[in-house]
């Protein structure tokens, strides 16, 4: 007979792995009498890439805005690690939007270290000496991942479109967050600079386990980079009052890197989407 | 090339007006030349009047505001034994500058507090509104009586005058700043007062000196008036002594010194931001 030694750390790890991250129990969201999002229900676990892509108004950016605590749920609950997801933005959850992410007042280098700055100084936010350095350092390193070691020294409006992207980028994973969310990041860039981005953000995927929710227009950016796509869209509609229904997470598909062919049922999907 | 080609060429229109930009040193010459015809203008008038009757007030000639300026300044006066161009200046700008600044930070705090804070907002931005519709210069009687004829009631008038222009403008720029900045920073972990500090003061102070700027025409206005009614000395206080006399000779070149320090100031103030503050500069120019 074999005793298994009781490990706590061993069972907690075990359950966290089966706990999903990201939890929506029948949620809702309304405007008004507008319903945008109805009925969610989904999990997602830690370290998942999930894209969100639909036509604009399916409550996409909602539903990203409910994660950062931007916006609460009407009804129904959204839960991280088992609780109510704080409806305020804290640094559990870093974000980079499409623009206005980066400070235009501060440097490229002061951009990054000034999430430390509020984390170590809370009355000035403004760091010193040795601890200066410290954090200069470890800020130096995370920019020369994204690319940007040669403009420390520039101001926001100096960069180009791309170069403002990494350093958002940058900015939003100092702080080591858990879930990284993406509000069409790369939705103003060049293609090739995009396909850029695209790479920069699979390797900071990968280095730092995030879990990552982003939501694009263009469905193969999402099928390339998620391992999980969803498609906003509404189940009901009532063409005499628009706002009645909500939408909901109509197609939830797993992706493999390698199929970056967009499946038959979802072309006209990506017709609207490439339209809009 | 065909005929009709070398036709056209030759009866290309003008370019319209709004393409139609002078040159640099044009446009240096056609600034310079306004001024130039209003001094003409004064010159052949002031002679005029003068070569009709030498005692004329109305215009005098620059010789005599020469003088009269010369005895303000460089001789003491008779009765005070001060100079008193220079008292009148020094005691002018000193009125506008603490006024001023007082004004700005008060302003500043107001704006900043009620455009980031929605519980400030509530209570305090609807009483800001009517209290910048109240004409300042129909407080100036309450403000005499309340606190008297002294220095302290001209500097209340800048004060009340200025403060909730200021507040006003620096509580929409406050607003206008992008939401995703704020969020932003909260996803880096900080608190309402290092957003304050670090995100937000940082970002209004170059629309401070905007506003600041904006504002100081006002500034001279309730100055002079408020001089003008009660002071012993000043810039306002002078020009309004003098007019008694019609000595237009003391009040043309005090009216021109006053505009000087007026630009002068404004000059100042751009420079100090443009110093202090290039990145918003470029941002907003570009």
């Amino acid at each position: 007979m074999t005793i298994i030694p009781f490990d706590k750390k061993y069972i907690d790890e075990k359950r966290a792995k089966a706990m999903p991250m990201i939890q929506a129990k029948n949620l809702w969201k309304k405007y008004g009498d507008n319903v945008v999002l109805e009925r969610m229900n989904v999990s997602v676990k830690a370290g998942e890439f999930i894209t969100m892509v639909g036509t604009s108004g399916c409550g996409k950016s909602t539903f990203l805005k409910m994660l950062l605590g931007m916006e609460s749920p009407t009804s129904g609950e959204l839960l991280l690690d088992g609780k109510s997801i704080r409806s305020e933005p804290d640094q559990s959850r870093g974000i980079v939007f499409q623009q206005y992410s980066v400070f235009p007042h501060l440097t490229v280098l002061e951009n990054v270290i000034i999430a430390r700055e509020f984390e170590h100084s809370p009355i000035l936010g403004k760091l010193f000496g040795s601890k200066k350095r410290k954090v200069v350092d470890e800020a130096k390193a995370l920019l020369e991942s994204v690319g940007l070691t040669h403009a420390i020294n520039r101001y926001p409006h100096e960069l180009s479109g791309g170069m403002k992207q990494r350093l958002a980028i940058a900015q939003a994973l100092i702080r080591q967050p858990r879930i990284l969310l993406l509000d069409e990041p790369f939705g103003a860039l060049d293609p090739g600079i995009r396909a850029d981005m695209h790479q920069l953000i699979l390797e900071l995927w990968r280095e730092h386990q995030l879990t990552v929710f982003m939501v694009t227009h263009d469905l193969s950016e999402g099928f390339y980079l998620g391992t999980r796509l969803w498609v906003f869209d509404k189940l009901r509609r009532d063409n005499q009052a628009p706002g009645a229904y909500g939408a909901n997470i109509t197609y939830d598909l797993p992706v493999t890197r390698r199929k970056s062919e967009v499946p038959y049922e979802l072309q006209t999907i990506a017709q609207e989407s490439q339209d809009f | 090339m065909r005929g009709s080609d070398d036709h056209t060429i030759k009866k290309m229109p003008m370019k319209r007006l709004i393409n139609l930009t002078p040159s640099k040193p044009l446009k240096l010459l056609l600034g310079i030349l306004p001024f130039a015809l209003l001094l003409v203008v004064y010159l052949i008038a002031s002679d005029a009047r003068l070569a009709e009757n030498a005692n004329d007030k109305l215009l005098p000639s620059f010789a005599q505001m020469g003088d009269a300026i010369g005895n303000l300044a460089f001789e003491p006066s008779k009765r005070s034994g001060e100079y008193l161009f220079w008292q009148d200046t020094l005691s002018s700008l000193y009125r506008l500058t603490l006024g001023i600044f007082i004004a700005a930070i008060l302003g500043f705090t107001i704006g900043i507090l009620t455009g980031a804070i929605p519980t400030i907002y509530s209570p305090i931005a609807p009483l800001l509104t009517i209290i910048s519709l109240v004409p300042p210069m129909a407080l100036l009687p309450v403000l005499f009586i309340v606190f008297g004829l002294g220095e302290l009631s001209k500097v209340a008038l800048i004060v009340i005058g200025v403060a909730p222009f200021i507040a006003r403008d620096i509580q929409r720029c406050t607003q206008e700043i992008p939401l995703e900045q704020l969020v932003k920073a909260q996803t880096l972990g900080a608190s309402t007062w290092q957003i304050l500090v670090r995100v937000l003061i940082p970002q209004l102070l170059p629309r401070l000196i905007n506003a600041v700027r904006l504002s100081l025409g006002a500034g001279w206005l309730f100055l002079i008036a408020a001089e003008a009614i009660a002071s012993t000395d000043g810039l306002g206080y002078r020009i309004f002594l003098v007019r008694r006399y019609m000595s237009m000779d003391v009040i043309l070149p005090y009216v021109a010194w006053i505009t000087l320090l007026a630009f002068l100031v404004d000059w100042l103030l751009v420079k100090l931001s443009t110093t202090c503050f290039p990145w918003h500069y470029q941002a907003t120019t570009k």
